[in-house]
């Protein structure tokens, strides 16, 4: 799995959206997330399981001060 | 002391009047000059050709500022000018955000000139009083309070022996004297130092907004490049401006109704979405410590390290919790509702001359708790409020202030310095009392206040030529470049933001940009020309702000439900297309991005250009502390030490038998190779030459092939 075009360490089968924020410890409230170009909102985090090959954006819209 | 004895030991050095020319689309087109050597007094009128190459605010600070100083003049020259400017926008009350002033002078810690932005009521009141700017050259023989009187029209520079000098104090004497009732008390604005811009390079302006609720002259700084200090070196103790009345159609727009819709458009998303975001209506920009430190992005003991267990002690819950009143309209101009002016009530101070009295504290701020916080190693809140009271009072810029304790804790936990040298401040990292103690030497200019006041760039020299340090290592350790302090972020792990500070006009300060999470997390600008375009479009972006009268804040803080599903959400369109607007409702002109963009790109490049007319602004002036690029020390490689072997072994380097110190030598080279790399595309993007020059082909592009530019840059061509 690609996470923000980067090669993920830490998939494993049936890892949610939910789990990858978990794992990456990701914060900070407003992310972008789309898989493979859909955009996933943040009510569907916990119910969109993630594939092997699949390619994940986690964008954080931090623009700083 | 009672106000009549203040008033009868004013001596009025000079009166004038003015005939007021009303606001017109945003502008006035007269400008406010005023002499305090020989107290002369002038309205200047505005050109058209200035409206069109500096639009307002920092460009006609930058613009007037070019005109009053030689290469040879310096921060304390009698020249040397402070120019206040708002911007045709600046001073509306629909739009959040609207009442920012740029300050410009020749900076005492950069020798160059320095634009800082402040909120209060002071610019938008200088306008409402019919001036587009303020010009204050010259230096008073004793010190004196210059008042601008809307109202009378008149203005007056009176000498005033007996005033206060520390901000707290003098605002409200002043807020006092010139207001007789809580309603004309809001049309007083007051612009002060404090005792330890006197002393120190590092002097901050405070800008006053009265608070009716809280009965109080509150105040904003205009904090970065020690403007406060020339302005206590020009003998000004203050200057007043009273305005006739504030009202939300002051400016005269050429369509009120397109600035009215956008406004509520943005109070709306503010109202339903902060809570959801940002929380900035409950904590202002202190609620991204927590985010800092969960990132690695924290600085923690001068930049050696970006989180720290003890930060949830200084989280902003804490603040919220425990000293921030809750529920209060903190904008500091009318009609912001993004309100993050946030305030610590009935603060009782433990040291100092202002000990057991109990203040508002005007903050934390982000940068308040990271500077004089975490990167001390100071993890107390209360000192942190009590650091952040007394920064503000004695006129100090808190993030200079921050960093340049925090260098001088690391100097002498090494060894460099000692308590001798310090004269007995126990300057270890996590001892608030020590950070107080000296705070309250620079007020008093003594010890070893005095010293640390001069900034990281000169304590370098200072420690090298009296007490025999390394020179090399601190270059690298002292967070300084142009000879103004880092803000409180870690560039270390993001190229792009090591070129968002270095690779700026008036040193590493990240209002330019601010790239950190689009670089290291999001990974949205892999290559060089992906970081090259970024350090192009958001420092121009960010620029127009400055140009306009307008705080960064509105654009970014808060964004629109559907601002995800947008083709850049890093660039928050919609909030763009408010901002083209307003341009276009305050002054009847339509702009779009790229407009927009070449506006803040004449005035970028002339900054630029003035940067090498006063002898920096070259790819050498551009070169950043290796602190804020990677692991200097062996501890701060260890402290990360996976994933910098996890890089260089995707970079190829075999790490075989190479110990930490090689490692270390390896990985800075590659990363200082990449940053000129960066620099290369970057100046490219700009339009620059490979030593950081712009082109006459990009002037004339912008239309600003200026002879006076010209002549500037044509040895270096």
């Amino acid at each position: 799995m690609l996470l923000n075009n980067r090669i993920f360490d830490h998939y494993r089968e049936n890892m949610t959206i939910g789990d990858v924020i978990e794992v990456m410890r990701f914060t900070y409230p407003r992310l972008v997330v789309k898989v493979n170009g859909r955009l996933i909102q943040k009510s569907e985090y916990n119910s969109t399981i993630l594939n092997e090959n699949d390619d994940v954006k986690i964008h954080h819209l931090l623009a700083g001060g | 002391m009672n106000l009549q004895e203040l008033k009868n030991n004013r001596k009025i050095l000079t009166e004038y009047s003015y005939e007021k020319k009303d606001l017109y689309r945003g502008y006035t087109d007269k400008t406010l000059y005023i002499n305090i050597s020989n107290n002369e007094v002038k309205v200047k009128d505005v050109s058209d050709r200035m409206k069109e190459k500096f639009i307002g605010g920092k460009g006609y600070g930058m613009r007037y500022l070019w005109d009053a100083v030689t290469p040879e003049t310096r921060w304390d020259s009698e020249e040397n000018e402070i120019i206040v400017a708002v911007g045709p926008v600046g001073g509306i009350t629909q739009y959040p955000g609207s009442g920012k002033s740029l300050v410009c002078t020749i900076s005492p810690m950069t020798d160059i000139p320095i634009d800082s932005n402040v909120g209060g009521y002071f610019g938008p009141y200088l306008k409402f009083s019919g001036f587009d700017a303020l010009e204050i050259q010259g230096k008073a023989e004793r010190d004196v309070v210059i008042i601008i009187d809307g109202k009378e029209k008149t203005v007056r520079i009176e000498e005033a022996p007996l005033e206060a000098v520390d901000g707290h104090i003098l605002g409200e004497q002043l807020t006092n004297m010139y207001g007789n009732s809580e309603s004309e008390k809001r049309l007083v604005s007051v612009i002060t130092a404090g005792t330890a811009a006197e002393h120190t390079r590092i002097g901050i302006l405070n800008f006053t907004f009265y608070d009716l609720r809280r009965k109080t002259a509150r105040m904003k700084q205009a904090g970065r490049g020690g403007i406060g200090t020339v302005f206590r070196n020009k003998k000004i103790k203050a200057v007043v401006v009273i305005a006739e009345e504030v009202k939300g159609n002051l400016n005269n727009a050429f369509d009120q109704g397109i600035i009215n819709e956008t406004g509520i458009k943005l109070h709306r998303e503010m109202a339903h979405l902060d809570h959801l975001q940002n929380n900035m209506r409950k904590i202002g920009t202190a609620n991204i410590i927590e985010v800092m430190d969960a990132y690695d992005l924290l600085p923690v003991h001068n930049f050696q390290y970006g989180s720290h267990p003890d930060t949830k002690k200084i989280e902003s819950k804490v603040f919220i919790r425990d000293y921030c009143t809750q529920n209060m309209p903190d904008g500091c101009w009318y009609g912001c509702s993004v309100a993050c002016s946030k305030a610590a009530d009935n603060f009782e101070l433990k040291t100092g001359p202002y000990k057991g009295h109990k203040v508002v504290v005007d903050g934390p701020e982000y940068e308040n708790a990271a500077g004089v916080g975490a990167n001390c190693g100071i993890f107390d809140p209360h000192a942190v409020l009590e650091l952040n009271f007394y920064c503000d009072t004695y006129g100090i810029d808190t993030i200079s202030y921050g960093t340049l304790t925090a260098f001088a804790m690391e100097c002498y936990e090494r060894g460099i310095i000692n308590k001798e040298i310090t004269g007995g401040l126990d300057l270890r990292f996590g001892n608030a009392d020590a950070s107080l103690a000296l705070i309250h030497q620079m007020a008093k200019g003594e010890g070893f206040g005095l010293i640390a006041g001069q900034g990281v760039h000169r304590m370098k020299k200072h420690f090298v030529e009296n007490y025999g340090a390394d020179a090399a290592f601190l270059e690298d350790i002292g967070a300084e470049q142009k000879g103004l302090e880092y803000s409180q972020y870690m560039s270390k792990e993001s190229l792009a933001q090591q070129g968002g500070y270095g690779l700026t006009n008036k040193g590493p300060q990240h209002d330019e940009a601010w790239l950190i999470f689009m670089d290291m997390i999001n990974n949205q600008i892999p290559t060089f020309e992906n970081k090259a375009e970024a350090l192009h479009y958001f420092p121009m972006f960010r620029t127009w702000f400055g140009l306009l009268g307008l705080c960064k804040l509105p654009w970014n803080d808060i964004v629109p439900a559907n601002n995800s599903e947008t083709e850049e959400p890093a660039k928050i369109q919609e909030h763009v297309d408010n901002y083209h607007k307003l341009y276009y409702g305050i002054t009847g002109t339509k702009i779009d991005s790229a407009e927009m963009i070449r506006q803040s790109e004449r005035v970028y490049n002339f900054q630029r250009i003035f940067n090498i007319r006063m002898g920096k602004g070259l790819r050498k002036n551009d070169k950043t502390p290796y602190r804020t690029m990677g692991p200097v020390t062996k501890e701060e490689y260890l402290s990360r030490e996976s994933n910098y072997e996890k890089q260089m072994i995707e970079l190829g380097f075999d790490l075989t038998g190479k110990t930490v110190e090689e490692k270390i030598a390896l990985l800075r080279k590659h990363r200082e190779s990449q940053y000129e790399q960066l620099t290369d595309a970057v100046y490219k993007r700009r339009g620059w030459t490979m030593n950081g020059v712009p082109t006459p082909e990009k002037l004339k592009d912008l239309g600003m092939d200026l002879p006076e530019l010209l002549e500037v840059i044509k040895p270096y061509l």
